[in-house]
This record gives C-alpha cells, sequence and structure tokens, in this order.
C-alpha cells in the first residue's frame, strides 16, 4: 500500500465515521434522505463496479432487489434477522452467476433485454406461486428502525467500497480494464473473458438482494409489484452514469443530487415521473456521456496543459 | 515435408466462410527454434491461418496440435496459455492503458504468469528489447506507428511464449523502420525462438526464413528452404499472376 492509498483510506474511514452520525442529529427527514441516499449508493456503485469496466448494461438490479426483501419477508418467520441479509447476498450472487454463465457470452444488447426481463420473470413466478398458495403480500414486521436501516446501509456501503477497491488493484480488475478496451485482445493474452465477467457480475447480484433485505422492514408490506419495480434498475443505470463509472466515487457524486432532484420531481409531478425519468436518462446520455467524473477529467486536463504551456 | 519432433503442425486444416474456403487441406509443420515464413499473395489465406493457431477461428475441419497436444477447438484464452502469442495485421493496442500496463496484459496472463512487480520487471525488460523503455509510461496514443508495432510485439513476448505467430508485422514501415524492425526480428530469432512470420518484403522473408511455406487460394503450393521457394515457378506465377509467368 503506498502513502497516497493509506491516506485516502484514513479519509475515507472518518468520512464514513462522520456519516454514521446522522441519525443522532435527530431529524427523520434528513434520516429518510440519508437512507435513500445510501441505498443508492450502494446499488450505483456496485452497479459501475461491473458496467463501468465491461460496457454491459444491467437491468437486473430490481430483480436482484425483490429476491433480498422476499428473502427477508419470507425468512424472518423462521431465521433470527441478522442472518437474512448474508443468505439474500448468496441467492443474489447464485443467481448472477446463472444470469452471466447464460448471458455474457452474448452481445450487450442481448444482456440489457435479459436482464430487464429477469426482474418480471422473478416477479411472474412469485405471483404464480402465491396464487397457487393463495396467499398475497407478506408483512415484514420488525423492531429494526430507520436508523438501524441507516447504519446497515453505510456498513455496505463501506464494504462496497473496500471490495471495489481490492478488485481494481487485483489481476481480475486488472483482466477487467483490458476486456473494457478490447475483449479480442484479452482473449488473446490469455484472459478468460467470460469467466472474469460472470465473478463480476456476482457482485452488483449479491449487493443489491443485501440491499432488498435491509430495506423489507422500512417497506412493512412485500408484493411483488412494489419489491420488483423496474424504475429502481434504471434509476440505478442513471445515477451511475451521472455520476461516472471510471472512477470508484463516481457513482456517489451522480447520487446525491439526484436524489434531491427526484424528491422535487416526484413531489412536484407525481403523476409524471416515469417519463421525467426518460427525459433524465436522454439529457444525461446526451449531454454527460461520461459523467461528472469525465467532466472533472477534461476540467483537470485543461488547467494542466494551461501550466504546461505556462 | 514433416519435421521431426515439432512444435506446431497443422493437418488437414480447413476453414470455410460460407461458400468460400479461406484455408483448405493445410498441413505443415514448425521446429523448435525455427522461423517460419508464411507468405502468399493478399487474400490466399495467411490471417486465417493464423486465426485457426491463435483460436480467434475454429478450423471448419483438420486439427492444429502444439507439441503433439491437439488445440483446435480450445478457446483463445486457452491457446495462449499454452504458449502461442501473436500479433494483430491491424495493431490492437489496449487505449487506456500506457505503454507498460499494455505490455503487463501479457505478462499477467500469459504463458508464463507473473503478478505485481514480477510482471511489471518482466514487462519492462520486453520494453528494453524492443527499445521502448524510455516511453514506458506514455499513453499508447502519443506512439508514432513503429512504436505501436513494439508495443504489441513486446505484449506478445511478455508472457514467453513457445510459438510466436506476427502477422505483416513489418508491413507499413518506412524505410528506416523497416531496417530497425528487421534487425528487431532477427534478434528474436537469434534468441533461439519460434516463430511464424507472415510477411510481404521480401528482403525480410530472405534474411530472416529458414524455411518458407507459399499459400495461394486457400491452398499450399510450395513449401522448403527460402531460397529454393522463391526461385519455384509456381510461386513465381501465383505472386505476378499467370500472364507474366
Ligand atoms: N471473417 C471472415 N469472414 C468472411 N470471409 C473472410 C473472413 N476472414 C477472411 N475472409 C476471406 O478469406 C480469404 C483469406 O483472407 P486472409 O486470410 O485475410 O488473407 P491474407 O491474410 O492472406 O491476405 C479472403 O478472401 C477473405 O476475404
Ligand atoms: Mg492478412
Amino acid at each position: 500500500m503506498t502513502g497516497t492509498e493509506a491516506r485516502n483510506l484514513a479519509l475515507a474511514a472518518v468520512a464514513f465515521a462522520v456519516v454514521a452520525c446522522l441519525p443522532l442529529a435527530g431529524s427523520a427527514y434528513w434520516l429518510a434522505i440519508g437512507v435513500t441516499i445510501a441505498m443508492y449508493t450502494v446499488l450505483a456503485t456496485s452497479w459501475a463496479l461491473f458496467s463501468g469496466p465491461t460496457h454491459y448494461i444491467s437491468l437486473a438490479t430490481a430483480a436482484f432487489f425483490g429476491v433480498g426483501s422476499y428473502t427477508t419477508a419470507i425468512g424472518i418467520e423462521h431465521l433470527p434477522y441478522w442472518t437474512l441479509p448474508p443468505i439474500a447476498g448468496v441467492l443474489g450472487a447464485v443467481l448472477a452467476a446463472l444470469v452471466g454463465l447464460a448471458t455474457l457470452r452474448l452481445s450487450g444488447v442481448y444482456f440489457v433485454i435479459f436482464t430487464l426481463g429477469l426482474a418480471e420473470l422473478v416477479r411472474q413466478v412469485i405471483i404464480w406461486f402465491q396464487n397457487v398458495s393463495g396467499t398475497k403480500g407478506l408483512y415484514v414486521l420488525t423492531s429494526i428502525t430507520e436508523a438501524h436501516i441507516f447504519w446497515q446501509l453505510t456498513g455496505l456501503a463501506a464494504l462496497v467500497y473496500l471490495v471495489g477497491w481490492a478488485i481494481w488493484r487485483s489481476r481480475l480488475g486488472f483482466a477487467l480494464r483490458i476486456i473494457g478496451d478490447d475483449e479480442e485482445v484479452a482473449r488473446h493474452s490469455g484472459i478468460n473473458t467470460a469467466g472474469a465477467k460472470v465473478l463480476l457480475f456476482m457482485v452488483p447480484g449479491a449487493v443489491a438482494a443485501i440491499t432488498g433485505a435491509i430495506l423489507a422492514p422500512r417497506y412493512v408490506y412485500i408484493e411483488p409489484a412494489t419489491a420488483f419495480t423496474p424504475m429502481l434498475s434504471f434509476q440505478v443505470v442513471i445515477m451511475a452514469l451521472l455520476g461516472g463509472t471510471s472512477r470508484l466515487w463516481g457513482p456517489l457524486v451522480g447520487v446525491i443530487p439526484f436524489t434531491f432532484l427526484w424528491e422535487a420531481i416526484s413531489a412536484s409531478f407525481p403523476n409524471q415521473t416515469t417519463l421525467l425519468l426518460g427525459i433524465c436518462f436522454l439529457l444525461i446520455v446526451y449531454l454527460l456521456p461520461k459523467g461528472f467524473v469525465g467532466l472533472l477529467q477534461a476540467a483537470r486536463k485543461r488547467v494542466e496543459t494551461r501550466e504546461a504551456w505556462a | 515435408m514433416t519435421v521431426a519432433d515439432p512444435v506446431l503442425s497443422l493437418r488437414g486444416a480447413t476453414r470455410r466462410f460460407g461458400g468460400l474456403v479461406a484455408v483448405r487441406d493445410f498441413d505443415f509443420d514448425v521446429g523448435e527454434h525455427e522461423v517460419l515464413g508464411l507468405i502468399g499473395p493478399n487474400g490466399s489465406g495467411k490471417s486465417t491461418t493464423l486465426n485457426l493457431i491463435s483460436g480467434a477461428l475454429k478450423p471448419t475441419s483438420g486439427s492444429i496440435m502444439l507439441r503433439g497436444r491437439t488445440i483446435s477447438g480450445l478457446p483463445a484464452q486457452e491457446i495462449a496459455r499454452r504458449g502461442i502469442a501473436r500479433t494483430f495485421q491491424l495493431v490492437r493496442l489496449l487505449p487506456s492503458l500506457n505503454v507498460l500496463q499494455n505490455v503487463m496484459a501479457g505478462a499477467v496472463f500469459g504463458h508464463r504468469r507473473r503478478w505485481g512487480h514480477e510482471a511489471e520487471a518482466q514487462a519492462m525488460r520486453m520494453l528494453e528489447k524492443v527499445g521502448l523503455a524510455r516511453r514506458a509510461h506514455a499513453p499508447v496514443g502519443e506512439l508514432t506507428y513503429i512504436d505501436t508495432k513494439r508495443v504489441e510485439l513486446a505484449r506478445t513476448l511478455a508472457g514467453e511464449p513457445k510459438v510466436l505467430l506476427l502477422d505483416e508485422w513489418l508491413a507499413g514501415l518506412n524505410p528506416t523502420e523497416l531496417e530497425e524492425g528487421i534487425s528487431l526480428i532477427r534478434a528474436l530469432r537469434d534468441e533461439g525462438r519460434t516463430i511464424i512470420l507472415v510477411e510481404h518484403v521480401m528482403d525480410a522473408i530472405r534474411s530472416l526464413c529458414d524455411r518458407c511455406v507459399v499459400m495461394s487460394s486457400g491452398a499450399k503450393i510450395a513449401e522448403g528452404s527460402t531460397d529454393e521457394v522463391l526461385s519455384d515457378r509456381e510461386v513465381i506465377r501465383a505472386y505476378l499472376g499467370d500472364d507474366d509467368a
């Protein structure tokens, strides 16, 4: 570990400690915003870990998230709560591996469609199961508070950053950067490209499922339509792209402004949210193809060239 | 003609693209420490042959063996790990990585795998070998054409492959660069490397290749020592067209 890395790690630890104090401020409004930001940070950062280097756009977040929510909803009757997020993580990773094995050999377009369909598929399976068993939604009644949820998500965010950092330094991370540049060269250099992609796809799969498991107590009543909403998948993509996927901290820079923007939109135009989400998506892709990270890098380059000339 | 104890052998290797047979029933062997020239007019199937060997394409029929073990049908990454490395006719570098990292790709994932400082040191040695050590930290976008070719060559060397496939590595160089390029490949040859050289530059073929295999329209039309092959009437006809021969 180099000096700068140690310093960054220390700074990150301090930042997390400060953030973790939010519930102590005693504002229910800010705590709710904090939970939302923590949730999207975890989802968008883990999404970007995979989609950034591979350029595969995954719309499977809702599928993994829903699987996690149902893990808690069903498991809470039989198991202690603390076992449920890890179980959800394993289920999410396994589901991601299966999807990856089935689709990551295909081109990016098939992957997008397949992941979008996945949430719908899992949702239909659960609806069918509920019809057969004659149940509807499930109640998740626990003593878990909003503050507990916030702390769990903050801890999960720290874990996601650590995993992302470890991957970046690993052979897998190096392999992924090569794959992102030129898959043909990657294969001819000896990289098992399909294996690397499947392995990496398991990260957002596990993380989104754990997030769903952590948040289930917040929603109290879990039903297929809300647990598997495709809107979630799109929001995560938009936030990650808005921030930029070429840096680990990129998605966070997108999540914070977008959360506030979204609060405003849902409050002022509650019936047009889907339309406005689509417009946001188009604007970001056209105006900021590399996100805020790309904007910053371009600005820094301009300053550097100016300094070089001065 | 067969070679005793060949490193690489093709037997009946065939590749079709729809109705077109790009490589037809191709047999040849490459011996240890041999530089084999694979020559022929444009479109005769040379690159396709290299693609079959490296696993970029699968043969429609026939087999390819590395030290007697079949490699045809294996994925490209497995063939690379077993010791076959290649350059591409159109240079392919990794644009978001710098020169050293481009070469490390071969050192980390190739036939002989290294990691960390060891991989970096190996990549640096390869850059010294191709004469590019001083540009190690440059972005690849800033390189001249011959330097991009040097990076690609260093990347293939970095994994210590058993067989090197060079697809028109000298093409497009100006006369000074060509001289440097030829002496670079001669240095590899003097190290005792096993190389298949696809090339059009006659001077290079004469001075570098022990033996040549000549292709025309996907089939082998001649094979033998370089001098012998280059004076063969059929070879001259294939190159110059029927009218001139
Ligand atoms: N991927 C491909 N699909 C269809 N035809 C191809 C493909 N690759 C090569 N060919 C055809 O195969 C023949 C041999 O091409 P190639 O091996 O590139 O020749 P060379 O390298 O000797 O110039 C050509 O007619 C070419 O058009
Ligand atoms: Mg060619």
